[in-house]
């Protein structure tokens, strides 16, 4: 068996997000995720979205920088993930496939056994 | 000796390659075990003689080298998976060509895994499938050698870290997957049919081997109409190879092909294959193109095609395949169909599209329309764009010779 971390990506400005209805619609859809595969699933979280978050770079002279947001500004942002077990690419896309990601998508990569 | 090793390995060695892949579930050390494997049937034949069966001889062989150091990683204290007595349990059950028909199967749809990079699935098949050396395959596609080595490199690391598996895909997954393989395959054959640049129109080496995936592929999947499809298209493309090509190695068009060159046996076996394939419904996109060559290869002469019926297979291929070549290629065939004004007017409804500006046919086929319709200076400067815009030495060549045929005294200057 191989673990798996499924990055959930999603374009915050998608006007999905400001439908107070849809959050919990939302919420309904991870939980049936979670029914169906839980199983395979260890671990997973959802993250609040990129203007909460905080960037730290070295500097030219290896200082530490804090800027506000994002590591890398893009249309997506990582909204959330799972980490999955399975016996190999094709089960975890198979799994992957139902992870609830409106207004975006998710990215599979295989965990470097410890 | 050597010989004999030499031909087994022609042969035999992406045959043995599959089936030492299903012990070491690694292509890496699959490729290490029959590389020993090679070398012993070099001592071991020279002295007891060339068995009569040398791809099973290898097989059984590097299979036993496989499984040896695996046992020997495992007594290291390595972690490994129950693959051994699987194997085991599964030989006994099945028959010895059976189980290396299915270690191909797995082996391609490996090699063509969605989650691999499109080059990267061309070039793992023609590597390990159809067993081409790396600098082969980094010739076919006319990048440097040190290039492919890296891609392939790169692609079988993927494998490994990703875990992708060697397996037939399961039934709800196989129709996409089995899409997957045959691009692959088209891809190598229309390579072959039509080397996008370089001097040889046509790389034999690469048509047939796309011939030989679609044949086995639909040996092991007979079930299925979109296998039959591709290879009811490349037979009669391929049928009309003896025809395609001028003794000076210039390109003749399908209008000046001499049909009696055409290889009938091929046409045959392709027409009962389309007849096959269009029973599914919607029919997949390569049983469309099929039926579109069978409609050719049925007709008497260039100007005695069924246009009307070619027509109507390009109306069903645009709704399955909504992609400006099909419409280029229909207003080609409506220019037949119902006159040069026609064809042309169609060709100019898509004359915005991005992908067709870069197209050199879709210049070529504007400048024959206009030739017909007796419009010579536009006529001239479409035949000039399209031998500005391709690649292809021969088409060049071709193109060259039209505006020469048809030009020469409208304009000293070409």
């Amino acid at each position: 068996m191989s673990e798996y971390l499924v990055l959930i990506y999603q374009d915050e400005k998608d006007p999905w997000w400001s439908d107070p209805a849809t959050e919990q619609k939302m919420m309904q859809q991870h939980q049936a995720f979670g029914e169906k595969h839980g199983a395979s699933i260890r671990g997973g979280n959802a993250l609040h979205a990129t203007h909460a978050a905080t960037s730290i770079r070295p500097d030219k002279n290896g200082k530490m920088t804090v800027t506000d947001g994002a590591f890398v500004e893009t249309k997506e942002a990582l909204g959330g993930y799972y980490v999955i077990e399975a016996a190999d690419l094709d089960e975890a896309l198979a799994i992957a496939k139902d992870v609830p990601a409106p207004g975006g998508g998710v990215e599979v990569r295989p965990i470097m056994p410890t | 000796m050597e010989f004999a090793v030499a031909e087994a390995h022609r042969n035999e060695w992406a045959f043995v390659l599959a089936a030492t892949v299903r012990v070491t579930r690694d292509i890496d050390r699959a490729e290490e075990c029959v590389q020993e494997a090679y070398a012993r049937a070099l001592a071991d034949w020279k002295r007891h003689g060339v068995p009569l069966r040398p791809g099973a001889w290898l097989t059984t062989v590097s299979r036993r080298i496989a499984i040896d150091s695996q046992r020997r990683h495992e007594t290291q204290g390595r972690v490994l998976p129950l693959l051994i007595s699987q194997v085991d349990e599964r030989e006994s059950s099945s028959t010895e060509t059976e189980a290396i028909s299915d270690d191909r199967l797995r082996l391609i749809f490996t090699c063509c895994h969605p989650s691999l990079n499109f080059e990267s699935q061309v070039a793992l098949t023609l590597r390990y499938v159809c067993g081409l050396t790396t600098p082969e395959v980094a010739r076919a596609f006319l990048v440097k050698e040190s290039t492919m080595a890296a891609r392939l490199t790169r692609a079988k690391k993927k494998i490994t870290l990703a875990h992708i598996p060697y397996q037939v895909p399961s039934a709800e997954e196989l129709p996409e997957r089995i899409d997957a393989v045959l691009d692959v395959v088209h891809l190598v054959f229309t390579t072959g049919h039509t080397a996008p640049s370089g001097e040889s129109l046509v790389r034999d080496d690469l048509t047939q081997r796309a011939l030989q995936l679609a044949r086995m592929l639909r040996d092991l999947l007979p079930e299925d109409l979109t296998v039959a499809g591709l290879l009811a298209l490349i037979i009669l493309s391929d049928a009309r190879r003896n025809a395609r090509i001028a003794e000076d190695g210039s390109i003749i068009l399908l209008s000046d092909q001499d049909r009696t060159k055409w290889d009938r046996q091929s046409i045959n076996e392709g027409l009962v294959l389309v007849g096959e394939s269009l029973a599914r419904r919607p029919p997949a996109r390569f049983s469309l193109m099929a039926a579109i060559a069978a409609v050719h290869a049925q007709a008497p002469s260039y100007s005695d095609t069924d246009w009307r019926e070619i027509v109507s297979i390009y109306d069903s291929l645009l709704l399955t395949w909504p992609s400006p070549v099909v419409a280029l290629n229909r207003a080609v065939a409506l220019g037949f169909a119902d006159g040069p004004a026609v064809g042309l007017a169609t060709l100019d409804e898509l004359a915005g599209n991005a992908t067709l500006a870069n197209y050199p046919y879709y210049s070529s086929a504007r400048a024959e329309f206009l030739r017909r319709l007796g419009r010579l200076a536009e006529a001239r400067t479409a035949y000039v764009h399209a031998l500005q815009i391709t690649e292809n030495e021969v088409e060049r060549a071709f193109l060259k010779k039209q505006l020469d045929r048809y030009f020469k005294e409208f304009s000293p200057r070409t």
